[in-house]
């Protein structure tokens, strides 16, 4: 693990080294908004920045993509044979990505690389792209990210962790292929005591200033005392069950499978679902499972909030990063759930 | 506005102790600025979470949706025409509410406000009757208040409920405006060419989140065409023809039903102005038709009703 100074004064030939050997993402201004997108220079960056509106989640996991794709023409001797659609796969960097956003990913990997499954595209993307965080000096009033096990200066993740300093940014390698990437890129100088001793004091001082949720009780509540709760009637009143909330948010991971056939050809094609829509849970036969708001408002806080963390031990599958909260239509703050559920006093108490 | 808060706390707390509706929809102070949470109350000892301010541009109607029970329900000048709509369509009954009616002086645009500031993130927003007065960490802006209303109360004509049981104050003064489709008419002097490039571009951010459809208090079919699967009318994916499908059939299924609200431009998590399309059919209506949807508790809306006189001239 090492550490270099990279001068703002530099960072254009940082980026012009790094595009020698890697496609450069980073987040731009689209429209109103902040995205991820290509960066040939400093100026296309949108710095500084406090989140983007979208995750980093389309970069490894597009909205829609096609993964296969087939032929119906009965002339055609492949007819009807699903082949799996090329995809590039070029060496990335994403350059400053929020800290959370890296942590999620992570928590998506439980679910797209495990020792049972693993889906290649995401797997292969993950491979090829190299991911600079920039810690965030000022987190935003609706980040929470150091009550979900994360933080503003998290390097769970990150290949690199960057921390702005007045005039340049301190880089932290974490992982050899961010340490590779380090050695390779120009306009980097050696590190000084000081600038790391400031760095560490921007840490300190950003993750202090973090409001501190209470989660510790969430793992030991007994489950259907938790999904029974009377507090999600009045939780999911406001809901419009729309999607924006799991659209936006890094860690929600469903996707929905679709053939589309035009003429003599057919593609199949993910894109992502939401557990909100009452057709997520729609059955062939016409039952649905989750017919009602109520429980589909509750799925998406018990999955994030306690299926999550009962699964896998860890958790829970939320960041902190605070992109519903700014951009659900009707004010449903996940803050406010999480507190009701914390604090939920089920009969028992303990686990079942 | 801030004034109608213990008004409307008032009533409700009547309303529920006296028996007269079993809820109270309203709305609850937001937990973000610029922002309010939709709230239904059910006990007189809860009518205290109820707030009124400039951030209440959820269209409340949206709830009453085929409800059982005897509802109080705030309403704007919107929200009440949406309610004459719902009572025109059937989906809730006049006698099973209780209008309290709130005169409107416009709500803010919140998307517009934020992103006037850039990056730079409010974490107070005190409105008073001519300033928006925005602070957070370095930061301390002033906004002019009219400049900044929601674009659909900035051209809104029904500030006042055109129903209601009772009302929070006395009426506003309607604006008086030479012409409310400057906007559409923008686009209307477009080569089809540009048109294209301009519902393209408007478009490309869209998520199909549907949070513009799902905020709409127009949009209640048990299964919205873009879920049907039996057949499936519309592709899934984020395809620029699949989401202008969504787009301007939802805006057709508005046509001579819409208030110009606003809930689904101000739903929208990527900023489309989804009203430009439902303007555009409301401007139609009313030329075609001389109508204004939500006005007459008992006319159905023109595209519902065959009339001989029904203008034909666009078939041709």
């Amino acid at each position: 693990m090492t550490s270099v100074i990279i001068a703002k004064s530099k960072l254009n030939d940082f980026l012009a080294s790094l595009k020698s050997g890697y496609q450069v993402l980073g987040p731009i201004h689209q429209g109103d908004m902040i995205a991820f997108g290509p960066v040939n220079k400093v100026e296309d960056l949108a710095l500084p920045y406090s989140n983007t509106r979208l995750s980093i989640k389309s970069v490894f996991f597009p909205q829609s993509e096609r993964m296969f794709g087939y032929s119906l023409d009965k002339e055609d001797a492949d007819a009807g044979i699903i082949k799996e659609t090329p995809k590039e796969y070029p060496n990335r960097v994403v350059f400053g990505l929020r800290p959370c956003d890296a942590k999620a990913v992570t928590l998506v990997d439980v679910n797209m690389d495990n020792p049972q499954y693993q889906d290649p595209w995401w797997v292969k993307r993950r491979e090829t792209t190299t991911l600079i965080g920039l810690g965030c000096e000022h987190p935003c009033s609706t980040c929470f990210c150091t009550s979900m096990g994360s933080g503003p200066f998290d390097e769970t993740g990150l290949d690199v962790l960057l921390t702005e300093l007045p005039d340049a940014y301190l880089a932290k390698s974490l992982t050899p292929k961010g340490e590779q990437l380090l050695k390779q890129a120009k306009g980097t100088d050696a590190a000084s005591p000081a600038g790391e001793k400031t760095a560490a004091e921007i840490k300190t001082k950003a993750e202090q200033a973090l409001p501190k949720l209470e989660t510790a009780k969430l793992k030991d509540k007994n489950m259907m005392e938790l999904f029974n709760a009377r507090f999600w009637e009045r939780v999911q009143f406001a809901c419009i069950n729309c999607g924006a909330c799991t659209f936006l948010c890094p860690t929600c991971w469903c996707f929905d499978i679709q053939d589309e056939v035009s003429k003599k050809a057919g593609d199949r094609i993910r894109n992502w679902d939401s557990c909100m829509f009452p057709l997520f849970t729609l059955h062939g036969t016409g039952h649905n499972p989750r017919d009602h708001k109520v429980q589909r408002v509750r799925q998406r806080f018990m999955h994030k909030l306690k299926y999550y963390i009962d699964k896998y031990g860890d958790g829970p599958a939320c960041v902190g990063c605070g992109r519903c909260v700014q951009a659900c239509p009707v004010n449903i703050d996940i803050r406010n759930v999480i507190t009701l559920m914390n604090e939920y006093q089920t009969s028992a108490g303990t686990k079942a | 506005m801030l004034e109608y808060v213990d008004k409307i706390r008032d009533i409700a707390r009547r309303l529920l102790s006296e028996n007269k509706v079993d809820v109270v929809i309203g709305f609850r102070q937001g937990s973000v600025p610029m922002m309010s949470e939709p709230a239904v109350i059910s006990r007189p000892e809860d009518v205290d979470e109820l707030y009124w301010d400039y951030n209440c541009g959820i269209n409340l109607t949206n709830y009453l949706t085929k409800r059982p029970d005897r509802i109080g329900i705030v309403a704007k000048g919107c929200d009440s025409r949406n309610i004459v709509t719902h009572m025109v369509e059937n989906q809730i009954k006049r006698e099973q509410l209780y209008i309290i009616g709130a005169p409107c002086h416009g709500m803010i645009d919140r998307s517009r406000i934020l992103a006037a500031l850039g990056d730079q993130e409010p974490t107070k927003v005190v409105v008073n009757d001519s300033e928006i007065v925005v602070t957070g960490p370095g930061l301390e802006r002033k906004f002019d208040r009219k400049e900044y209303l929601q674009n659909n109360c900035a051209t809104c004509i029904h500030r006042n409920p055109v129903i209601y049981d009772e009302l929070l104050a006395a009426p506003v003064e309607e604006q008086k405006l030479t012409n409310r489709y400057a906007d559409v008419e923008k686009i209307e002097a477009m080569s089809p060419d540009d048109k294209w490039a301009f519902f393209d571009k408007m478009l490309a951010p869209c998520i199909r989140c549907y949070a513009c459809r799902n905020a709409c208090p127009l949009c209640y079919c048990p299964t919205c065409f873009v879920d049907e699967a039996r057949p499936q009318w519309v592709g899934k994916s984020i395809d620029p023809t699949d989401v202008r499908t969504f787009h301007f059939l939802r805006a057709y299924h508005c046509a001579g039903r819409c208030t110009d609200c606003g809930a689904c431009e101000r739903a929208c998590p990527v900023n489309i102005p989804v009203r430009l399309l439902t303007k555009k059919l409301n401007k139609d209506v009313e030329d075609l038709y001389g109508f204004e949807p939500g006005m007459v508790p008992d006319v159905r809306p023109p595209l519902d009703v065959y009339r001989p006189d029904d203008p034909g001239g666009f078939i041709k």
